[in-house]
């Protein structure tokens, strides 16, 4: 839980402005990245899981922070499949506002770190979205941190690993509870984040 | 807000992760699953815990796997059961001072309905010439893991290439871990060959069986192995050994033996009578 709230933190932070700058900054290689973050929207997480499970290790090229088969090592990953989605969700619910008030920021003078701010939360309802998205992934996800977090009990152990885990040990009833569970919380996530929304 | 909000969770999670890494009293073992699974950690690990003040984080990966994971680097022991690979880990100068912690056995389990004839037989090689000779579903292991590799020794033995005779039918290599493959047999009818502390703990039995035991072939070794220091300078491998030392003395051995599921013993203590 904890993993994948940081985890959809740091693909905010990461995801956020840098979805917005590709709506309104012109620069070249925009559009390839712009390509790149929508390819990646459909990363596979064994992928990520292996590539950072080797860049990690021990013996890889990161091997001395010694991060393999912490918990740290499990939130790299899933911000790793979570800011290409909030990146290019940003993208596409900055887009439209940019066009339509683009012209007024800039003859305000507003610098591009300041519109990508106005523009953000113009159109926070899309952000948000983007930001559940990011989170939906996370926190759904078992591949790459089956990979880079070991499935340590009471240390990387998460619900899906521990599903994974209690369906090979053919406790499905223990497994299908824990589904339920995690099913719950996504939906209690979901739904604070739209109260919180509405109080504001 | 919502950024500001969400930023101490991270930094607590990333801080954690690296505080626990860094915690000099914590080691990482690299078991098989058939030793996860039977829960038998789960059982004796807080005992040495309790007495020495040592966490030992446990990874649950195949005998094939848990080698590699410690030829990288990524473990400070192992904790596994295929001779085999084994003697050539050591020969590769990856690992020392292996031990013999306990020992159980291997059993053929398959469908009450026994299409192949082997229920009540004591030779698990003439089981499997029954079992091809039928053309009966058999799932394989399929993951170089120990009880994957005993599973081929044992069709080498029966001059048998499944892969060759029954893959796309009869012969299904899964890929997958003891408790999926005991899922995949009963789903299927078919038989497979588990170790008995796995199998003793699994849930899902349904209609499957233990149909061959007690062949001296089926005998199963679990054998501890530290890294070899010239190789693998592993921070913690004081701890490691003293993990190591303490599966094989009197109190490791009698925590072992203690462990049992459903009245019956898992692992039988061998440290000092190796097998």
């Amino acid at each position: 839980m904890t993993v994948s709230l940081s985890a959809t933190a740091v693909a905010a932070i990461v995801g956020l402005p840098s979805g917005a700058a590709l709506a309104i900054c012109r620069f070249p290689g925009r559009r390839p990245l712009i390509l790149l973050a929508n390819a990646f929207l459909g990363l596979p997480p064994v992928v990520v899981g292996l590539a950072l499970y080797l860049l990690l290790s021990r013996s890889g090229p990161l091997g001395m922070l010694a991060l393999l088969f912490t918990p740290g090592a499990m939130v790299i990953a899933q911000a790793a499949l979570a800011t290409p989605i909030i990146a290019a969700l940003a993208h596409r619910a900055v887009e439209e506002p940019w066009q339509e008030y683009g012209g007024a920021l800039r003859v305000e003078g507003a610098s591009r770190l300041r519109s990508i701010r106005v523009l953000l939360v113009i159109a926070r309802r899309s952000v948000l979205t983007a930001v559940l998205a990011g989170f939906g992934r996370t926190i759904s996800e078992v591949g790459a941190v089956l990979i880079v977090g070991g499935n340590i009990a009471g240390y990387t152990r998460i619900m899906t690993t521990a599903i994974v885990l209690k369906t090979s040990e053919g406790d499905f009833g223990l497994a299908l509870g824990l589904g339920l569970v995690l099913i719950g919380i996504s939906i209690a996530v979901s739904a604070s984040a739209f109260v919180l929304w509405e109080r504001s | 807000m919502k950024l500001r909000q969400f930023f101490p969770l991270l930094l607590v999670a990333l801080l954690a992760g690296g505080a626990d890494a860094a915690d000099p009293q914590s080691i990482i073992l690299v078991s098989t699953t058939s030793v996860e699974n039977s829960g038998l950690l789960a059982q004796i690990l807080p005992v040495f815990t309790k007495e020495t003040g040592i966490t030992v984080h446990v990874l649950a990966q195949g005998t094939g796997q848990a080698l590699q994971t410690a030829a990288r680097d990524d473990a400070d022991l192992v904790l596994v059961h295929d001779p085999e690979a084994e003697r050539k880990f050591i020969a590769a100068g990856d690992g020392i001072d292996r031990r013999q912690i306990a020992w159980n056995d291997f059993i053929v389990v398959g469908p009450r309905a026994d299409p192949a004839h082997i229920a009540g037989t004591h030779d698990a090689v003439a089981a499997l010439k029954a079992i091809a000779g039928a053309q009966a579903p058999f799932v394989s292991r399929g993951d170089k893991s120990g009880t994957d590799a005993l599973e081929h020794r044992l069709w080498r033995v029966a001059e048998i290439d499944p892969a060759k005779a029954g893959a796309g039918s009869w012969y299904r290599d899964i890929g997958g871990g003891m408790g999926a493959a005991l899922n995949a047999a009963q789903a299927m009818n078919a038989y497979t060959i588990s170790d008995r502390g796995t199998w003793l703990s699994f849930k899902n039995k349904g209609d499957l069986a233990v149909l061959v035991e007690g062949d001296p072939h089926l005998i199963n070794r679990y054998d501890v192995i530290l890294l070899n220091p010239a190789k693998h300078p592993v921070p913690k491998q004081a701890l490691a050994r003293r993990f190591a030392q303490w599966l094989v003395s009197p109190e490791g051995q009698a925590a072992i033996g203690a462990y049992k599921v459903g009245g019956e013993q898992l692992f039988h203590p061998s440290a000092t009578a190796p097998k």
